[in-house]
């Protein structure tokens, strides 16, 4: 029988593979995904959270550091004035977008394909907001005053510069984390019901017990809940788009040539978006090979996501035309300079490496063959982590160091602690994320049950939504 | 399958949705409060000096003016603490040999001046000039409360930022004639009319520029 059968019922791409593949039953789906929490954790786990969470001290240590002695420990200095903590802020912050996405529009959309990601989608939004938040609060230089960024009613009778960017990000981030969370812990709530119900010992039965928040699986409770998590969506969506407009605009309402561009809201958005994806496949890939989830994130998926890859990709590209047309266009003699200084000046590599990762490699995906291979396509997703870094140090290093005055020009590049502090977020995003795979559903296990029954051959009735 | 929670656990979980909205409230309302309060702030306290110089005794007793001693309040933006001088001025004939001063003529002998403690003390941050004040208009005791009824001396304002911008924002509810600058009792009997008169005649503007007094 042909794995397709059964699902489409419009008939017209019959080629389509399956968004779960066939044999399964509710049971078995539950069985399987709760496996990897009520399990004892393989020793590949062990090995993987002991070397992020070793990186987490790195970071800890690079921290303590900056709190002792301050920003001078970084390799900022006049005429560059930021650089690894707005980079890595926007680019964390990037990456938590494609979580927002999926759970949100993808949802709204009725792609039920998104069942079997969005769960760790949205956990990994929820580590990279976290990772993002700490680069403002410790780029402040007085970290312990960074609440002073609040409206508080205070003794200094002082509001933050409403009209500032800087206070829009704030405002952003922090909206974008708090729905980021319920919408992920509303959704989590059932599904830590099931693990109250199948765990065996005492503490994980009251834990999960606990969290799942007196669950029963009656119908009022899921008229509820399917209200709340609608509502919800409704909610993030606009933030997908809002929360790196925002962040855009800490450059682009900057008068520096090179961020003070009309372009910068969507070309951000789409970048983020592309850098979400990049790093949903590079995660998606090794966990469903780890944890034989193959069955629930198919090859269907892996398309799927590739074909977003290639789409945002191709948005980011027209970004970086428009920017090279827009400083022709203006005739303004500092824009072209600074694009002719980005492409052919000191940092004339990063940039060539940019236009390698976000745009050529890219290219690749629009062969079938590479969206549905595993390893080509786990590549690409690498080629535009690193891309989409070397986009933001590209934006906010070639403005800056070479600005109005040629006797305040100046080169910039990170110094040890700058990477220690880099590395060691990866670390604790790595951290987190292996601790979340260890104790809580990354697969949607009431969503994907929604999805089982029409695999099984002689299930006419569709189940309820 | 056994009953993990007991039914009570449904009255305590409502309950504690209040008491964290409740905590957190109250918890901002004490972190406000004490911002504010003496403990932060050091209004009312009356701080510890080498010599229990009373200002009530010196000014409304002896009718001692403020300049006397304060020498530079008009010129200058520290409106200055008198040196041990000016003080044996009056104390090497009178109290002369009273224990009390004994730091006093200590000082003086050795010339080592004596350490006051200072109760108007603004962060180093702040810019802030003495004369310009006096020369606007602003009288002693609007800053400093009435000193002539200080046996100790005390700070009888915040000196927190919101209270300053409270006068920068509106300096006519505050300024008084030039003529009425030390006198402590003085009060104006339609300070609307009068404010707004001064203001127009010393030419007081409302600075409220993050650097007339950070910069």
């Amino acid at each position: 029988m042909k794995a397709s059968e059964g699902i489409e019922t419009s008939g017209r791409k019959p080629s389509r593979p399956p968004v779960v593949a066939p044999g399964h039953s509710p049971g078995s789906v539950t069985d399987q995904i709760t496996a990897v929490v009520l399990d004892r954790a393989p020793r590949w786990w062990w090995v993987a959270f002991g070397i992020s969470f070793a990186l987490v001290m790195l970071l800890l240590r690079a921290l303590t550091k900056l709190l002792f002695e301050g920003t001078g420990i970084w390799g900022l200095n006049i005429p560059v004035g930021w650089g690894f903590a707005i980079i890595n802020f926007v680019w964390w912050i990037g990456i938590g977008h494609a979580g927002t996405l999926i759970s949100a529009i993808l949802l709204l959309a009725r792609q039920e394909w998104r069942t079997s990601i969005n769960r760790f989608a949205e956990a990994m939004t929820l580590f990279a907001v976290a990772c993002a938040g700490i680069f403002p609060l410790i780029h402040v230089g007085r970290p312990w005053l960074a609440y002073w960024l609040l409206p508080y009613p205070n003794t200094m009778d002082l509001w933050p510069q409403f009209r500032s960017p800087l206070v829009w990000d704030v405002f952003a981030v922090s909206t974008y984390a708090t729905v980021s969370l319920l919408f992920w812990y509303v959704g989590l709530i059932p599904d830590m019901a099931t693990l109250r119900d199948r765990a065996e010992g005492k503490f994980a039965k009251v834990a999960y017990g606990f969290l799942s928040m007196g669950w029963r699986g009656s119908a009022t409770h899921w008229h509820n809940y399917e209200t709340a998590y609608l509502l919800l969506a409704g909610l993030a969506t606009p933030l997908v788009v809002s929360v790196h407009t925002v962040v855009s605009f800490d450059f682009a309402v900057g008068q520096l040539p090179g961020w003070h561009a009309t372009i910068f809201p969507p070309y951000f958005v789409a970048g983020a978006i592309f850098a979400g994806f990049a790093m949903v496949i590079t995660l998606a890939i090794p966990l469903r090979a780890a944890f034989g989830l193959k069955d629930f994130i198919t090859t269907r998926h892996l398309q799927n996501m590739g074909k977003i890859l290639l789409a945002t990709g191709l948005i980011v590209a027209y970004g970086y035309l428009v920017e090279i047309f827009m400083a022709w266009y203006s005739g303004n003699w500092y824009e072209q300079f600074m694009i002719l200084n980005r492409i052919q000046g000191p940092y004339q590599k990063q940039w060539m490496a940019l236009l390698l990762c976000n745009v050529l490699a890219p290219q690749l995906l629009w062969f079938r063959r590479v969206r549905s291979s595993p390893v080509l396509l786990f590549m690409v997703a690498m080629f535009v982590n690193v891309g989409m870094w070397l986009e933001r140090f590209v934006i906010v290093v070639t403005s800056l160091h070479r600005d109005f005055l040629p006797s305040s020009w100046g080169m910039y590049s990170g110094t040890f602690w700058d990477w220690a502090t880099f590395i060691g977020t990866i670390g604790l995003f790595l951290a987190l994320l292996f601790l979340f795979i260890r104790f809580l559903p990354m697969i949607s296990i009431f969503e994907m049950k929604t999805i089982v029954p029409k695999q099984v051959p002689n299930t006419a009735e569709e189940a309820p939504e | 399958m056994s009953q993990i929670f007991k039914p009570s656990t449904n009255t305590l979980a409502r309950v504690t949705l209040f008491g964290a909205l409740f905590f957190a409230l109250v918890s901002v309302w004490i972190l406000v409060s004490l911002n504010r309060s003496a403990y932060a702030t050091r209004q009312t306290i009356v701080r510890m000096q080498p010599v229990p110089f009373s200002h009530d005794h010196h000014t409304e007793a002896m009718g001692i003016s403020c300049l006397y001693c304060h020498t530079s309040a008009e010129d200058s933006a520290f409106a200055g603490v008198p040196p041990t001088a000016t003080c044996m001025n009056c104390h090497k004939l009178i109290w002369n040999d009273s224990p009390m001063l004994e730091p006093v003529r200590a000082s003086f002998r050795s010339g080592e001046p004596i350490q006051w403690a200072r109760v108007h003390d603004l962060p180093d941050f702040v810019y802030f000039n003495h004369s310009i004040h006096i020369a606007k208009g602003v009288g002693c005791v609007t800053c400093h409360g009435r000193v002539d009824k200080m046996p100790l001396m005390k700070q009888a304002v915040s000196l927190q930022m919101e209270w300053c911008l409270e006068c920068h924002r509106a300096p006519q509810d505050f300024v008084r004639p030039r003529s009425e600058i030390y006198n402590m009792e003085w009060e104006a009997e339609d300070q609307a009319a009068l404010g707004a008169k001064l203001v127009e005649q010393y030419d007081i503007q409302s600075m409220m520029s993050c650097s007339v007094c950070h910069r």
